[in-house]
Parts: C-alpha cells; sequence; structure tokens
C-alpha cells in the first residue's frame, strides 16, 4: 500500500466515522420530535410544548455539525477519490444528486422554520415543518445507503471501457437503486439511527430523573423514547439477521471474516466471543459449532466457503477486526433488547422511575447505540476490502492521481486538529444545553411549584 | 445523439449545472457577503441583527452547493474528479472555511461571554472570506485553463494557481459578494445598522466595479479565448453590455435609494459573470492551457445517456420543489430582522 492510498484511507475513514456519529442522532432525534410535537398539538399540554423547544435545540446543535461534515464527505470522492468518481459517476453520482434533490433540500429549507419559525408560522405548519425535515433526514438516509450499497452488491450496471478508462454504466436505474443489499442495509442503518436518537432522549431523561429535575418533561420523553427504543431494538433483530443473508449469499468473503470461518468449505461454527489470528488461520473463543451453517442453511453440518476459498488477493486482510465489530455490534444489540423490554416491564409495574440503578444504566446507554452503529459500519466497508466496488474496482486503484502524500498527510493532520476540538466543543455545548433544561413557560394547567417535585406515576 | 427538446443532454446538463452555480451564487452569495462585511458592525445588538438576517436560509443555499457538485459529479464524472484532485488544496482549505463557518453561527450564540463571541465573529469573517476568495480563486484558474497533458493528467505544480489574474478574480469575487450581501443586509435591517450598510453599499459597490473594469481588461489582454465566441456570434455581445449596464445599474440603485431593485441587480449580474464564463468554456468544461488535446469537454466527460436521462427527469421533478422551498422559505422570513428568543 502506497502512502496515498493509506492516508487517503485514513482520512476517508476518520471524517466519515466522525461525520457518522451525527446523522443517525439527527434521524432519531427527528422522529422523536415529531412525536412530541404531534402529541402537543393533540392534547395542548405545554409540557410537550416545552419539551419540543427543549429537544429543538439540540437537535439544531446535532444537524448543524452533521451538514458541515457532511459536506467533506462529497467533495472527498472527487479530491481524494477521483478515479473512483469517474469509475461510478453514473451510478453512485446519481444517487448522490437525488440526495441532494429530494431529501437535503428538504430538511435545510425547513429546518429554518423548524429552528426560528415559532412565531411565524401557525402550530400547524410548524409541526408539518418537522415532519418534513424528519422526512428529509430519512430520504436522505436512504440515497446514502442506495448509493454504499451498489458499492457492496453491484447490480444494474455494465462496464465500458477498459483499464483506466473503464466505467461503469447504469443499464436498469431501479435495478441499480434496488440492488439485493439495499433495503435490508437501508432498513438496518435507519433502525440504528432510531436507537442512536431515542437513546439520547432516554439518556438526558435518565439523568433528570435521577437529579430530581424537569420530571414531568423527563417522563414523558422518557416514555416516548422507550417505545421507539423498544420497538426499534427488536425491529433491528430482524433487519439484522437479513442483512446477514445478504452478505451470505453475496459477500462470501465478508462473511466468512465476520465469523473468522477460513476452512475452504467446511461447517462454520458461531461464536459469541472470540479472537482471531489470522496468520496460524485460527479462531479461537466460546461458540456454537456448526451454528453459522445452521443460521444460513438450517443444517450445522452445511458447509460455508471459508476465506481459503478465495483467491488470496480477494480477501479482506483485517479479519480479526471484521470479526470483533461484528461481534460487538450484535453483542449491544441484544443487550439493547434486553435493556427496553426489562424497562418496559418495569413501567408497566409502574415502578421504573424509582428504579435508580436501571436509570443510572440509561444515563450511559447513549454510548451502545453509537458504538454498535460504528463498528457495524465498520464491518461492512472494511469486510468489503480490497474492493472499493465489490468485485469490480479495488480500493488501491480508486485513488486521485493528481494528489501527492504530503497534501494528504497535510489535510488529514488538518481535519484531526478541527474534529478534535469541533467534538469537545459539541460535547461542551451539549452538556451546557442539558444543564440548562427545558424552559418552564408559566402556565395556569399547573402550579409551576409541581413541576420541581418529582411526580411518579 | 439522443436529445430532449432538440438539446442533447450533456448540454442540457451544462446548462442545468450552471444554473445550479448561478443560483448556488446569488443565494449564497450574499451571506458569504454578509459574513465577510460581519466585523465592520461594531455593536454587539448590529451583529447579531446580520447574522440573524442570514440566519435561517444560510444552510439552504448551501443546499445549492451541494446539489450542484453532486449534479457535477454525476453528470460529468471526469471534470468532478480532475477539478476536485487537481485543487486539492484550495478545496481542502474551503471545506474547513465551510466547517468554521457553519459552526461560528450555530455556536457564537450558544454563550455571553464576550471574548467567545469576538472569537466566532472574526471566525464568522475570515470563513466568509477564505470561501469567496478560494472559489474566486478556482474560478479565476479555470478561465486560464489549466496544465492537463493530452491524457487529462495535470502537469503543473500547485504553486502555480497563486498567479495574479486568479488572485485578481478571487479578490472580484469577494467585492461582489460583499456588494450583494449589503444590499441583501440593507433590506433586512432598519436604524442604525441600516445607516451604515447605507456607506456599506456605497463603498463596496465602488470597489466592485474597480474589481470589475481591472478583470474585465484583464481578461480580454490575457485570456483572449474567453473572448473568441463573439468573434464567432457577435450578436452575442449584448451579454457584456447587458453585464455593465447592470453594474452601473447596481450605482444607480444605490444612489437612488432603491435597494431591492440594486440587490436584484447584483444578482443578475453574478448570473451573468457566470454566464459569460460557460460561454467561453462551452462544449468544454475544463481548458487546458498547454495542449487542446487536454481540454475536457461536456461530450467526452458525461455520464451515460440513460443516466443523464433519468437524471434529468429528477432534475424536472426536483428542481421546481427546490425553488418552491427555497420561496416559501425566503416569504416566511419576509420584512425586516426583529430580534426574539429563538434568534441566534
Amino acid at each position: 500500500m502506497d502512502n496515498v492510498e493509506l492516508l487517503s484511507r485514513i482520512q476517508f475513514a476518520f471524517t466519515i466515522a466522525f461525520h457518522y456519529i451525527y446523522p443517525p442522532l439527527s434521524i432519531g432525534l427527528g422522529v422523536c420530535l415529531v412525536v412530541m410535537e404531534g402529541l402537543y398539538l393533540k392534547t395542548k399540554n405545554k409540557v410537550y410544548e416545552e419539551l419540543t423547544r427543549f429537544w429543538v435545540k439540540i437537535f439544531a446543535l446535532i444537524f448543524g455539525i452533521g451538514v458541515a461534515t457532511g459536506i467533506v464527505m462529497e467533495f472527498e470522492f472527487g479530491t481524494n477519490w477521483a478515479t473512483y468518481s469517474r469509475y461510478v459517476g453514473d451510478i453512485f453520482g446519481s444517487a448522490l444528486a437525488a440526495e441532494g434533490i429530494f431529501a437535503f433540500a428538504l430538511e435545510s429549507a425547513f429546518l429554518g422554520i423548524l429552528l426560528f419559525g415559532w412565531n411565524k408560522v401557525s402550530p400547524r405548519v410548524h409541526f408539518m415543518a418537522t415532519v418534513l425535515v424528519a422526512l428529509g433526514s430519512i430520504f436522505s438516509a436512504l440515497w446514502i445507503v442506495v448509493a454504499n450499497s451498489w458499492q457492496q452488491t453491484p447490480s444494474g450496471y455494465r462496464i465500458e471501457g477498459k483499464g483506466m478508462h473503464a466505467r461503469a454504466i447504469v443499464t436498469d436505474f431501479w435495478a441499480m437503486v434496488f440492488n439485493p443489499s439495499s433495503i435490508e442495509r437501508y432498513s438496518h442503518v435507519l433502525i440504528g439511527a432510531l436507537l442512536a436518537g431515542s437513546f439520547l432522549v432516554l439518556s438526558v431523561s435518565a439523568w433528570y430523573i435521577l437529579k430530581k429535575q424537569y420530571i414531568l418533561h423527563a417522563q414523558a420523553a422518557f416514555r416516548i423514547a422507550l417505545w421507539v427504543a423498544a420497538v426499534s431494538s427488536l425491529a433491528q433483530l430482524f433487519t439484522g439477521s437479513k442483512s446477514a443473508e445478504v452478505v451470505t449469499k453475496y459477500q462470501p468473503a465478508k462473511l466468512a471474516a465476520m465469523e473468522g470461518h477460513f476452512d475452504k468449505l467446511a461447517p462454520a461454527d458461531m461464536y459469541l466471543v472470540g479472537w482471531v489470528n489470522a496468520k496460524e488461520q485460527k479462531t479461537t473463543g466460546i461458540k456454537i459449532p456448526g451454528g453459522l451453517s445452521f443460521l444460513v442453511h438450517q443444517d450445522s453440518k452445511a458447509p460455508i466457503p471459508g476465506l481459503n476459498s478465495i483467491r488470496p488477493e480477494d480477501r479482506p486482510t483485517a479479519v480479526n477486526f471484521v470479526f470483533q465489530t461484528y461481534h460487538l455490534m450484535v453483542a449491544i444489540g441484544i443487550t439493547l433488547i434486553g435493556l427496553t423490554l426489562f424497562s418496559l416491564f418495569m413501567l408497566y409495574r409502574k415502578k421504573l422511575f424509582e428504579t435508580r440503578w436501571l436509570m443510572g444504566i440509561f444515563v450511559f446507554s447513549v454510548l451502545l447505540p453509537q458504538i454498535a452503529n460504528q463498528v457495524g459500519w465498520y464491518t461492512a466497508e472494511v469486510g468489503r476490502q480490497p474492493w472499493v466496488v465489490y468485485g469490480l474496482l479495488r480500493t488501491s486503484n480508486a485513488l486521485s492521481q493528481a494528489v501527492k502524500a504530503e497534501h494528504v498527510l497535510a489535510s488529514l493532520i488538518l481535519f484531526t486538529f478541527i474534529y478534535m476540538m469541533l467534538f469537545g466543543l459539541f460535547l461542551y455545548l451539549l452538556n451546557k444545553k442539558i444543564q440548562h433544561g427545558p424552559d418552564v413557560i408559566d402556565s395556569d394547567q399547573e402550579e409551576p411549584s409541581s413541576r420541581m417535585n418529582p411526580v411518579f406515576n | 445523439m439522443d436529445t430532449v427538446l432538440g438539446i442533447d443532454l450533456p448540454t442540457w446538463w451544462f446548462l442545468l449545472i450552471g444554473a445550479l452555480i448561478s443560483g448556488y451564487g446569488i443565494l449564497d452569495g450574499f451571506d458569504l457577503g454578509a459574513g465577510a462585511l460581519h466585523l465592520f458592525f461594531r455593536k454587539e445588538e448590529s451583529r447579531r441583527i446580520a447574522l440573524n438576517a442570514i440566519g435561517p436560509v444560510w444552510d439552504g443555499n448551501e443546499v445549492w452547493l451541494v446539489i450542484g457538485a453532486g449534479s457535477l459529479f454525476a453528470a460529468f464524472p471526469l471534470v468532478y474528479g480532475t477539478i476536485l484532485s487537481v485543487f486539492y488544496l484550495p478545496f481542502i482549505l474551503f471545506l474547513v472555511a465551510i466547517i468554521f463557518r457553519a459552526i461560528s453561527i450555530e455556536f457564537r450564540s450558544k454563550e455571553k461571554m464576550k471574548w467567545w463571541r469576538k472569537l466566532w465573529d472574526i471566525s464568522f469573517c475570515l470563513s466568509s472570506i477564505a470561501i469567496s476568495m478560494l472559489l474566486g480563486l478556482i474560478l479565476g484558474n479555470l478561465i486560464q485553463g489549466i496544465p492537463l497533458n493530452a491524457n487529462h493528467e495535470f502537469v503543473g505544480r500547485l504553486r502555480d494557481f497563486f498567479n495574479p489574474y486568479a488572485l485578481l478574480v478571487a479578490i472580484t469575487v469577494l467585492s461582489l459578494f460583499m456588494m450583494h450581501g449589503a444590499m441583501y443586509l440593507i433590506m433586512k435591517t432598519e436604524d442604525r445598522i441600516f445607516a451604515r450598510l447605507t456607506i456599506i453599499a456605497n463603498n463596496t459597490s465602488k470597489f466592485f466595479i474597480l474589481c470589475f473594469m481591472a478583470t474585465s481588461l484583464a481578461t480580454l489582454i490575457y485570456v483572449p479565448h474567453m473572448t473568441a465566441i463573439f468573434k464567432d456570434y457577435p450578436e452575442l455581445f449584448v451579454l457584456p453590455i447587458g453585464a455593465v449596464l447592470i453594474v452601473l445599474n447596481i450605482r444607480r440603485s444605490i444612489e437612488k435609494r432603491q435597494y431591492r431593485r440594486g440587490f436584484v441587480s447584483s444578482s443578475v449580474t453574478t448570473a451573468l459573470l457566470l454566464i459569460l464564463f460557460a460561454m467561453g468554456l462551452y462544449p468544454n468544461l475544463v481548458l487546458s492551457n498547454i495542449d487542446p488535446r487536454g481540454h475536457i469537454s461536456i461530450y467526452e466527460a458525461a455520464s451515460s445517456d440513460g443516466s443523464l436521462r433519468t437524471m434529468l427527469l429528477f432534475a424536472f421533478i426536483g428542481m421546481p420543489l427546490v425553488g418552491m422551498y427555497t420561496v416559501f422559505m425566503f416569504w416566511t422570513f419576509r420584512g425586516k430582522v426583529k430580534l426574539e428568543e429563538h434568534s441566534y
């Protein structure tokens, strides 16, 4: 790997991983906002209004950083991966342009009304703006995941030209959009985003409940987010297994890496935890023998192609990394199901908000979906290597020819520095908003003093 | 060749991307200009008013950049890769400035400390200036052509981009945006800041006209290929004449205190200058200044007909929608800026 490739890959991985903190949060939070504001319109309860206004401010902070870091991604395809851009422009470019025109324009225009329109438009129009911003961010994810899924499972194209002048041409637009992994991966990503957003609301609300502040707001928000989170975490089990089916069918090398399976053609085990020694081609850990074979073929003896059945130059190199990230994602997914179902049970028993240790767990739980989203994405992207477009274009052939290593190094240092600062400022301002809490408007429905007292249901 | 309404598909996309870039220049142009003028406002209240004049709309304005770049990627991937990788460092700095600008607007109001606000004021102003000038610098080099060999490979050096002509274009773009921004802010403000802006509009428009004349002259002398089209089609000469008249109209509007008309004129000026640039390029998108075989034409760079056709359909559906959002947004926030609880 030459320096330009290594540095460009680090830069892309770093900038996209950082960017990917924010859009899932704004998608999930957007959906929670729609529920909160919808409840306000329906019940006219001031608590929901104050909640909506509070979370809109946090939404704005997250959205702003998401947009700024997202524009970087769009340009990086051209700056660092010019050959890739030329190769896939017909396809990837179309999806990206469609994202801009059908999704990003919608969210950005109505974001202004969501943030500043409170006194300019009627509550109904404001609610419509909230819905449109949430929809925009959901559509946005759709086109981006479609573009990425085409890289994983290309279809609806033909290759024109040879060598450095080769490029992929769309032959069937809808086959390109609905390529074999689009729907499965999109639903998986979208639900991951709902989890990220709802757990942020859960975390902040749990913290207020523990501190006995804004109890009414916190409990209302917690209930909304808990339902979103519980339904999402269960649904994620389903979309996750669907995504695994697609990987099994279309990306055997990635599947083999996910379970550290080397044998050319043998039944494969499923690990709960483990460690892959790629050099000795050995995987050790706690496993269900034949588990993967059973999952894939409903037969624990059925052979699954391992990494050795794939040409050495076409195998992912970081097998243990793919294995670990994949297993961490699954473990977190299972944890979230247990946590949310148990909490719903406690809510039903009317003990949820009194169970301090559980609230304590929820304060930190915000990290779990974030970590799962990150490592899940690493599994998908590192598992696809050495291809940038699976089976068609190698990452090492996708670079810009005009760019020098020292320029990439300079930009990498610059981005690292700025993103670190940005992250610090983000945490500082987020914390400040949380400390400040929702602005309680005096209302005649309730005595303000009652809001400060803990009210348990 | 595949045509729609008698125009071939690559030309359609050349026109559409031109329209998107012009839209970006007009829309983000005024908020970049407002940013570049930011430090001229001394009082905290004035700065807040200026910031809130663009507050609800700047993000929507930037959408035009995202769609423009996405369309260039989709329709002319060869050009997208070439321009962005050749101008690697200028574009990276451009992105850094975009980040700083976005967070300056977002973060400034979050703390009351004087140093905090001053810090983000400076960051907002400098990043706005940097974005305008980097766009101008890249434009200036694209007007002159860049060193591409017959295989469209870049054979130049980074420092050649910092030539006097490109710097002149960079300053001209900055002066245009500052004037445009002043015109926008005048429409959105009253009282003290309004009075200050009438002076700023007067000065920036004079500065722009100076830059405009210098750039026009330099282009005639040093970049003759940009004006070659007028030899073949002398009737097109009406456009540069129109540009001059519109620019003069900006001055007239300012003197007559018809600022809305002035704003429209500076919008038209932005579009006309880009149209003149596009006419000098067509049917090429990137010119080589060392070998005519290095030019990248729209036909060579275009995506497949199928893709261009599908995307054109999307544009016909999507662009009116984007236009409607834009109009709805500006209509919602029409009138003079009043500071309130949701303001920055």
